[in-house]
């Protein structure tokens, strides 16, 4: 029988792949715009389990919310990369090194 | 609460809303053309929605009096003196912006929308009651500063400021989402009042990560220790108007926001999240001394000088109790002119050619070059030193006077200590520009409306400033009692 906890571990495990896939990269960036749409998609697990769990709606109101931002943050984080990638001529993340204290 | 009532309610963003969306298809329409005339727009629509929040907050009752949409939004009297602090503070930066941005014919009339969008997203998230109003707010904010910080596109540092604070920024919403969507599953709601009653009893396991990952989600938007990793270089590469932005609107929504969730779904269980919020308070200040010392960017001087002060206000939030948080709101009502001021200053300190001098090497002997912006910087600098005589002094003053009350002595004490240790790097600043030999960079005459906001901002901190305790106080108790509401 598959119960809350299941999906609760899957979530927790999408989770940190996500983190890890942020701090560990050391190739290009976008990579890490893969990995913040893993962590998102934890969350919205997470919220869509729940949601089933409690048998409340808003849970699947938020995931769909979720869904929504992702798209415009990733959509923002492209633009980002693409006026980062016409100066430098590298989307290399060891080479995101100009500001530096 | 009817419908009218929640349209009435929510009434300043709505209108800056609209005004937003029109001033798109304008600029859309016109390209660059209008650009003076958008920001003139938009300032017009922030101060007209500043007015409608001190209306609102004003007429706003001490109890409960519903919350608009079926529980999102709540326009109390607490939301209220965030949103006049945050609209007056955008204004302020939408000031000085043109200017900045003439000198290097970039100036687009997409910049002053999108401030206004981030302002929008900033009072959705102090006004927020629920956990899905917020991430929204936060959302807009957010996503409008990264395309601001990145906007000056053909400077590799602004870009490459932009994707930084883009990756970390986006990572803090992922944990804070993670966190919220624990505290959903957990306590079966997402409305802090339903939270709070579900917490009632104490956090299970499930619960307190949820509680923790919030917590760390929200240190980072206020760059709290150990989550400032991103200020410094944020703050050096962003264009610096967008810089001045950055520390003071976001910060006072992100720490109004951090007060309202540990004070209100949270307040049950204060012992739970009052160390962490003393630790950060402690490293932050700690941390924002030791790491400005060995700076010579100017710009990442003043990142580290706003980590300390945000130690400063979370210890106002460690004493958990309505003098603390009326201290924050004062502080932050203190805080928000000083940092605008030292931008500004900043701001109009460029060399002929319009090339930025942003190093203390740039501003040695100012004294004798600018008389009028080295003596303006000597009155914020030891204000932010929080030196006596000095309005900044009012502000660390009362934040400590709440812990001393919550019987945190030992807090108050090391807090103090470390801050003469910050007092050394705001003394530099004075020593630099008053006593080292000049250098023979020339400086170029500043536009008016830098003078304006400099002037303003050093007559606020001055002396002079003290005529204000008696009415700041006031309402920073009364927005800080409309926070306290018993279940």
């Amino acid at each position: 029988m598959i119960g809350i906890e299941h999906y609760l571990v899957v979530g927790a495990i999408l989770f940190v792949l996500g983190v890890l896939g942020i701090f560990l990269n050391r190739k290009n960036i976008i990579v890490i715009l893969m990995a913040i749409e893993l962590i998102l998609l934890a969350v919205n697990i997470n919220l869509v389990a729940f949601s089933a769990f409690l048998g409340d709606m808003i849970g699947q109101i938020f995931a769909m919310f979720v869904l929504t931002v992702a798209a415009g943050e990733a959509a923002i984080g492209l633009a980002i990369l693409v006026i980062y990638f016409r100066g430098r001529g590298t989307i290399a993340v060891d080479d995101v090194d100009r500001l530096k204290g | 609460m009817d419908y009218t009532a929640s349209l009435y309610a929510t009434g300043a963003e709505i209108g800056l809303s609209i005004a937003g969306l029109i001033l798109l298809l304008v600029s859309a329409w016109t390209g660059t053309r209008y650009a003076r005339l958008v920001t003139i727009l938009a300032a017009a629509a922030l101060f007209g929605a500043m007015i409608f929040s001190g209306h609102l907050m004003a007429e706003s009752t001490a109890e409960l009096t519903g919350d608009a949409f079926g529980g999102l939004f709540r326009a109390d009297a607490f939301a209220g003196f965030a949103k006049i602090l945050i609209y007056a503070a955008t204004i302020a930066c939408l000031v000085v912006t043109p200017k900045f941005f003439d000198a290097r014919r970039q100036y687009r009339s997409e910049y002053p929308v999108l401030m206004l969008f981030g302002a929008v997203g900033m009072g959705m998230m102090v006004s927020a009651v629920d956990l899905l109003t917020l991430y929204i707010g936060l959302e807009l904010s957010s996503l409008a500063s990264y395309v601001l910080a990145s906007f000056a596109r053909d400077d590799m540092r602004s870009s490459e400021a932009g994707l930084k604070y883009f990756i970390l920024g986006a990572l803090a919403s992922g944990i804070l989402l993670y966190g919220m969507s624990l505290v959903y599953g957990f306590a079966g709601s997402t409305n802090y009042l339903a939270i709070r009653i579900a917490f009632a009893d104490g956090f299970g396991t499930g619960a307190m990560f949820g509680v923790v990952f919030v917590l760390a989600g929200l240190a980072f938007k206020v760059s709290a220790v150990p989550f400032h990793m991103w200020t410094p270089d944020v703050y050096e590469g962003a264009p610096t108007p967008v810089t001045a932005f950055f520390a003071s609107a976001p910060k006072v929504a992100a720490v109004v926001v951090l007060a309202r969730m540990a004070l209100d779904p949270f307040a049950g269980q204060i012992a739970s999240w009052q160390q962490i919020v003393i630790f950060a308070a402690l490293a932050s200040i700690v941390v924002g001394a030791l790491g400005a010392i060995g700076q010579n960017s100017l710009k990442r001087v003043l990142a580290y000088s706003s980590i300390n002060n945000v130690g400063f206000i979370l210890i106002g939030l460690a004493a958990a109790s309505a003098a603390g948080a009326s201290a924050m709101l004062v502080y932050l009502a203190i805080y928000v002119p000083m940092t605008i001021g030292s931008f500004a200053a900043l701001l109009m300190l460029r060399d002929e050619d319009g090339n930025a001098l942003e190093t203390f090497d740039d501003i040695a002997g100012l004294v004798t070059r600018r008389p009028a912006i080295a003596w303006s910087l000597l009155l914020l600098m030891f204000s932010l030193a929080g030196i006596p005589p000095l309005f900044g002094f009012w502000g660390k003053f009362v934040v400590f006077q709440a812990a001393v009350e919550a019987d945190m002595i030992a807090l108050a004490a090391i807090g103090i200590a470390a801050s003469v240790i910050g007092a050394f790097y705001y003394l530099k600043f004075v020593k630099v520009m008053f006593f080292d030999d000049r250098t023979e960079r020339g400086i170029a005459t500043s536009p008016a409306g830098h003078w304006a906001v400099l002037i303003l901002a050093a007559v606020i901190v001055s002396p002079l400033g003290y005529l204000l305790t008696q009415p700041l106080g006031a309402w920073a108790d009364r927005a800080a009692t409309s926070l306290f509401i018993p279940v």
